[in-house]
């Protein structure tokens, strides 16, 4: 059982106006030439199917097995076929556990930190330089904490007798136990805090990019606030929001640590997104086996994710 | 530029290599250390005391072997969970481990344990054990693999003067589920903020939920959770969702803990620190070793318990067969199959389990003792006054089946207790769901009803 690795993050590569691209220009006879350019990157290479394809592809392999940690298919593993996805579509859990993570990614990172942090971008854009300064360090401060810091603060932010209640409890309001009756909606909240800055980081370098005598032009012609933003600033940022989106979706779909600290999947299965489904059928209940083919729906659902921003991206390169 | 990579990439690489040579540098015990892996826990620290005063001594008599002391600190699932991760290569297999009863079987199938039959058939203090508690660590093939340090029993735990302030007389002796639910309701239409009655229960509290919570009910059910006779799980009982229904009747009427307090796995220490000590909470299901947190030196001590606390034995559900019911379980130290040695491994698990280690063990962790010159010993009658009480309970106990699938159907329970104290699911629906994963887990070859 592995992490989903970032499938192909490189993916958008093509789509960068990259002046320097080699793309156009490599002489045709490049073979050893290029064999020769290979070599200084190729210790990379080798790091990088030891450390990153070579757990995928295993746990790809272990998902046909009924490897366990405990029991007799803990020492002689029996190759299964495709028993564990069959009883992964029948089991009860399942769809449940997809749908959370679509809700989860859907409003944490699409939604959540991507509008967040474009609205940010936007708003720095205009601040004078203190208030940047002070955004900025806040809006960043919740991206700098380590994982499980960040996890450990929501989780007293939101629990029963956490900071918010006692906030709330200030003004008079008897608040709710976020993290047992809003399970989704205190993990939602929490990780686009940590993870709008992100996208504001991403917003606000493509925002420099844009070529301010175009808006001018904009202006000129009689362009509203919001009308200059839709048809303006947002097709030419396109390429900056494709890879964004697809960034943070690829980081939300794996977030394991924030939801396990703060709800830890429960209650019930009210909160368990795949990766948690994963870590309990895999490491609770020892079913290795079975905890990959989940790790293995997820690197899917990520492929599905970047295959649908790619071809986002792809009429923005023809125009 | 084109060096410089050269010479970066390099540098990755050695820095890789180090990293590398850093891991098969920890052999992981060769012949002459042997590694001990146990859990230690702020609450649990009395088998690493006892390591801890066993390392010396054995040191001392086997001159050239050094003794490892790995405690693993987590709750038992993860414990579980990482002494497993531990047993997949033989350079971090520990040479001897605590294991819990539960386990052993499913472990010995995976290979993690060492067979002892000759071991201790040359150990003389073997015959000094209970011959009910030498089957714990007996596997399916009939050879033992594991020692047991102790066990435990179960039964009700009540706070006498929150009873007698709700009106309540004490001793308070319940004959049927009924009357535990009566009770608990006067308790809590007098003091609604107070815990009137716990039962473990939910995912969280892991196999505490099943033996401090459903099983309790279901072994005082008509019906049975698995049938040994046939070797056969059942299914369908109305036992199972009456067992569930009485779960369902506690936390819906808000009679147990809050089902979130209840969820967060640490409840138990609010139990023995907080709620018994302050007088919030009436009764609980919970095991003999309850009076290890309490005694002078525990985590929560408070010398007063003594006088506060009642013990009753849970009863059946209508007062029917034996009247009362217990579960036991209990933890073991067994070998490692990989052990690079053997022998010393096995010294280290006897000398541990010697008369008067295991005398200090039982006192200090609460334990009821399973070798009988320890259970005579009055220092063992006399370490706390309830422990004659539990060890009584051994009469109407009942242990946990013995199979390897044990652990994933446990699993299941868990999961089936938290749907309906959360009120997600009906006992009925619950007691389905909880049928259907079975025959997923066994097939339906291994199941009645």
């Amino acid at each position: 059982m592995v992490a989903v690795s970032s499938p192909p993050i490189e993916g958008d590569r093509p789509t960068r106006e990259d002046p320097n691209s080699r793309a156009g220009r490599r002489p045709p006879r490049a073979g050893r030439r290029s064999i020769a350019r290979l070599l200084p990157i190729a210790p990379s290479i080798v790091l990088l199917a030891l450390f990153m394809a070579g757990p995928v592809i295993w746990a790809v392999v272990i998902s046909f097995t009924d490897t366990a940690l405990t029991g007799r298919s803990a020492r002689e593993p029996q190759w299964v076929g495709l028993d564990n996805y069959v009883d992964l579509v029948t089991d009860r859990d399942f769809p449940v556990s997809l749908l959370l993570t679509v809700v989860f990614v859907l409003g944490s990172a699409v939604i959540g930190q991507n509008l967040v942090g474009l609205g940010l971008a936007l708003l720095m854009a205009k601040a004078n330089r203190t208030v940047r300064a002070v955004v900025g360090t806040t809006v960043v401060a919740a991206w700098v904490l380590p994982e499980i810091v960040a996890a450990f603060a929501a989780y007293a932010y939101f629990a029963d007798d956490g900071t918010l209640n006692q906030l709330l409890g200030a003004i008079g309001i008897d608040g709710a136990n976020w993290l047992y009756d809003f399970p989704m909606l205190a993990v939602i909240l929490a990780n686009v805090w940590r993870g709008t800055a992100f996208s504001m980081l991403v917003y606000e370098a493509a925002l420099n990019d844009v070529p301010p005598e175009i808006t001018e032009a904009a202006v000129v012609d009689g362009a509203s606030g919001a009308k200059r933003l839709w048809w303006v600033t947002i097709p030419m940022i396109r390429p900056s929001i494709a890879t964004n989106l697809m960034l943070i979706t690829l980081q939300t779909l794996a977030v394991f640590t924030l939801i396990w600290v703060m709800t830890k999947g429960g209650p019930g299965m009210a909160s368990s997104t795949l990766p948690v489904f994963a870590y309990q059928e895999a490491f609770k209940f020892q079913q290795i086996g079975y905890g990959s083919a989940i790790a293995v729906v997820m690197i899917v659902v990520g492929a599905a994710f970047s295959i649908a921003y790619i071809r986002m991206l792809r009429p923005e390169r023809r125009s | 530029m084109q060096r410089t990579r050269a010479t970066l990439s390099l540098a990755v690489i050695a820095a890789a290599s180090v990293s590398l040579i850093g891991c098969s540098a920890d052999d992981g015990g060769g012949d002459d250390t042997i590694r001990i892996v146990y859990q230690k826990t702020d609450a649990f620290v009395a088998l690493d005391d006892l390591f801890t005063k066993v390392k010396p001594a054995f040191e001392e008599a086997n001159p050239g072997i050094t003794v490892e002391l790995e405690p693993i600190v987590a709750d038992e699932g993860d414990y579980a969970t990482k002494l497993a991760l531990m047993q997949q290569s033989p350079d971090t297999a520990p040479d001897v481990f605590y294991e819990d009863t539960f386990k052993v079987r499913s472990d010995v199938e995976a290979g993690y344990l060492l067979n002892l039959d000759e071991y201790l058939a040359d150990w003389e203090d073997w015959s000094k054990f209970n011959e009910g508690a030498k089957e714990a660590g007996r596997a399916d093939d009939g050879s033992v693999y594991a020692v047991p340090l102790g066990t435990d029993t179960r039964g009700i735990w009540y706070s006498k003067s929150v009873l007698e302030s709700a009106g309540v007389a004490v001793p308070w002796e319940p004959k049927s589920w009924d009357e535990i639910l009566d009770t608990a309701r006067k308790v809590h239409a007098a003091e609604p903020d107070k815990v009137a009655f716990n039962v473990y229960a939910g995912k969280p509290a892991g196999e505490g939920s099943v033996m401090q919570g459903f099983g309790m009910l279901m072994y005082g059910t008509d019906d049975e959770l698995y049938d040994a006779d046939a070797k056969k799980w059942v299914t369908g009982s109305q036992g199972f969702i009456d067992s569930l229904a009485f779960i369902e009747t506690l936390y819906g009427e808000g009679l147990a803990p809050a089902p979130d307090v209840a969820l967060d796995g640490s409840m138990w220490q609010k139990l023995f620190g907080e709620w018994f000590p302050g007088g919030q909470i009436a009764g609980t299901i919970e095991g003999s070793w309850s009076p290890s947190f309490w005694m002078e030196g525990g985590q929560y001590a408070w010398p007063e318990y003594v006088d506060d606390i009642g013990v009753a034995a849970f009863p059946t559900q209508d007062g029917g067969g034996d009247g009362a019911v217990s579960l036991s379980g209990g933890w073991t130290l067994a070998v490692g199959a990989n052990s690079g040695n053997p022998d010393a491994a096995f010294d280290f698990l006897a000398m541990a389990l010697n008369q008067e280690n295991s005398l200090q063990y039982n006192i200090a962790n609460s334990q009821i003792a399973v070798r009988t010159d320890v259970a005579e010993d009055p220092a063992y009658l006399d370490a706390n006054p309830f422990i004659g009480f539990f060890t009584d309970l051994v009469t109407y106990t009942h242990f946990r089946p013995a199979t390897a699938d044990y652990p994933e159907i446990s699993a299941e329970i868990q999961a089936a207790t938290e749907a309906v104290m959360t009120g997600q699911m009906t006992p009925e629906d619950a007691a389905a769901a909880y049928d259907e994963a079975v025959v997923g887990i066994v097939g339906e070859e291994n199941v009645t009803g």
